[in-house]
């Protein structure tokens, strides 16, 4: 910039006071002012003002070479030091860029009461507000059940309003597109399942009865599990994100203002799907574990196709078989359940967004791991 | 942010040439050849879907230029390389139409990091020029606000006072007053005449709202969506008298011709 002037001024800005006599305080300002180096400091003209209080601050501003914001903090730092003195502070020695630049900052008087509201976090305030939050988020997810559940007798009654092409292709992006993450996760599952087990039976030499333990763990309880926990991150996730987005660009609002339920429009085709989908993709699932099993059977503890399949054939009964499958379309329903409730509770952020994502998956887990336990006790005790 | 600014003679700030914009084949505007000068409120004005928020998005980086070239001051934008081109952005700030706050963090915050990525500055430096930028736009005591705590057009004041975090030498506003009631965007628009006087930075502003336009613009350039070029260049309220080309007087007199 203006090379005559830098050459003529010292190239680090500098701050000097002159009593001129009448009462004033003169802060003489020069060098060149850049952020890069560093904040100017105000400490000399505090201790001048509380020292010897002037009438009147002014400013000679003639060695003054190039400056940015960093001079404006120093003034606005001694104009409120003047203010709080009760010293006047007149502007009229600094260049015209900078006093306009002085009257705009103080133009907005300071908002008294935004600054409280991080002020006085204290903890036991915290506490409560915690725990107020989680008991309105308990009721509001209690609330949120029963709305589904009357938007689904709505549904069987032939009265619910949403779209079947929608229906039809989140059917497909939950369940088809699915298929490749279930395969290679179940199939993996099966094979640890497998070494697991063979590493405990080698030792009776009753190796064939890796078949029964891997066909009934994955029937009954694993491949449905697994698949639930795989869901739970893939379709869970993605409907969080889906509705709170719709949340922030006030897409669902749209809908309300239409007559048009979100709950029916984009929560039930969710649902809907999932509990579709879960009872295939955890037959696929089962079929797969079942294939990992095998495969170390037939590659390591040399059992025979034949003989592996038989044997699993006459471990994993019927039942076994559609109480896993009932799981399964449980899991889908809780996921789809947590994924929706997490989505319509969102903020109107970005990272709200985030948060409601990530909460969809810790809550669909959640729930996943709760029911398999009370399955468990149930199924037991029922003697299935 | 200089306190002078530098003399008529100097090179403009940026030079657009033969800029030929185009998303994949289809071509969106051509042949753009414009100077925006040095202490200059430049418009970028046209109808809706012409490519002025496009153009915008070319000046700053964001897009590549299918033919023609970008020159901040004398030296190509558009041929330098990445580290270069850092650097030269860095001068630049850009309001983005939402303010484009980052949500998660504080206004302090959002105006912070920039100087905390930057410059040497300590934390309670970066704190108090922070608070300095948000109170040029009339958010003082605002600091510890996220963005979603504040109302629309003070989101656009903070995302102003983040563009002008590093004291930017040329200052980009996508569409300022939209989604902003009259008078906050009279507010904007004097802000904004402010900060040019003040700061002598250069500010180019992607806009089609009338009152605006005649208000701060002291040159602009009008994008045609149907011939996909530009068809007039110069001072608003001439061209609002002068204007050779119809489409441009009928848009500047609302359809009045």
């Amino acid at each position: 910039m203006l090379a005559v002037m830098v050459t003529a001024v010292p190239p680090v800005g500098r701050v000097t006071l002159d009593r001129p006599g009448d009462g004033s305080l003169l802060i003489r300002l020069s060098g060149t002012w850049r952020l890069e180096e560093g904040l100017p400091s105000t400490e000399l003209v505090e201790r001048e003002l509380g020292a010897d209080p002037p009438r009147r601050i002014g400013f000679d501003a003639e060695g003054l070479g190039t400056w940015d914001s960093g001079i404006l903090t120093f003034l606005v730092g001694v104009s409120r030091m003047g203010r709080e003195g009760g010293v006047v502070v007149d502007p009229s020695g600094l260049p015209d860029g900078l006093q306009r630049l002085l009257a705009l900052a103080e133009a907005v008087p300071e908002k008294e009461d935004a600054r409280s509201a991080d002020g006085d976090r204290r903890l036991i305030a915290l506490l409560g507000e915690r725990t107020l939050h989680t008991h309105y988020l308990f009721w509001s997810d209690i609330e949120f059940v029963g709305q589904v559940t009357l938007a689904f007798g709505r549904a069987l009654r032939g009265k619910a309003r949403f779209r079947g092409t929608d229906l039809a292709l989140l059917i497909q992006q939950n369940g088809f597109d699915a298929l490749p993450i279930v395969t290679l996760v179940t199939f993996l599952l099966g094979l640890i399942l497998a070494f697991v087990g063979a590493v405990q039976l080698q030792t009776f030499g009753a190796t064939i009865y890796v078949a029964d333990l891997v066909g009934v763990a994955m029937v009954r309880d694993m491949g449905a599990l697994i698949t639930g926990i795989i869901m739970a991150g893939r379709s869970g996730a993605a409907f969080a994100a889906q509705l709170g987005s719709m949340k922030v660009t006030q897409e669902t609002d749209a809908m309300t203002t239409m007559a048009i339920s979100p709950l029916e429009f984009l929560v039930l085709p969710r649902i809907m799907a999932l509990c579709l989908m879960m009872p295939f993709l955890t037959l696929y699932g089962d079929v797969m574990g079942i294939l990992g099993g095998a495969f170390v059977g037939m590659t390591v503890l040399d059992l025979s196709a034949v003989e592996y399949f038989q044997q699993t054939a006459a471990a994993v009964s019927l039942q076994d078989l559609v109480g896993g499958i009932f799981k399964g379309s449980v899991y889908g329903v809780l996921v789809a359940l947590a994924g929706c409730l997490r989505g319509m509770q969102s903020g109107k952020s970005s990272s709200a967004v985030g948060d409601a994502a990530t909460s969809a998956v810790v809550t669909g887990i959640v729930a996943i791991i709760v029911a398999c336990g009370m399955f468990a006790f149930l199924f037991y005790a029922l003697g299935l | 942010m200089e306190a002078q600014p530098a003399g008529e003679v100097a090179t403009p700030a940026i030079s657009v040439q033969d800029l030929t914009m185009a998303y994949g084949d289809f071509v969106l505007q051509r042949d753009l050849t414009f100077d925006i000068g040095r202490g200059d409120i430049f418009v970028i004005m046209g109808g809706s879907g012409c490519g002025k928020s496009t153009l915008l998005r070319h000046l700053i980086g964001l897009n590549e230029p299918a033919q023609g070239e970008i020159y901040y001051g004398d030296e190509s934008f558009t041929r330098a390389d990445d580290e270069r081109r850092e650097q030269m952005i860095r001068r630049v700030g850009v309001l983005y139409q939402s303010g484009a706050l980052w949500s998660s963090m504080t206004l302090a915050e959002n105006v912070g990091l920039p100087l905390g990525e930057f410059t040497d500055l300590t934390p309670p430096e970066i704190r108090e020029v922070a608070a300095l930028k948000l109170a040029l736009v009339g958010l003082a005591g605002f600091e510890d606000y996220y963005p979603s705590d504040i109302s629309g057009g003070m989101q656009k004041r903070a995302g102003l006072a983040r563009a002008m975090a590093l004291d930017p030498d040329i200052l980009f506003f996508d569409e300022p007053g939209a989604g902003l009631d009259p008078i906050s965007a009279r507010l904007l628009d004097d802000l904004i005449v402010a900060l040019r006087d003040s700061l002598g930075a250069t500010i180019v502003v992607v806009t089609h709202e009338l009152a605006s336009i005649f208000a701060i613009g002291t040159n602009s350039v009008f994008l045609d969506a149907e011939t996909r070029t530009m068809i007039a260049q110069g001072v608003p309220s001439q061209l609002y008298e002068h204007a050779e080309n119809e489409r441009v007087r009928r848009f500047l007199r609302r359809g009045e011709d």
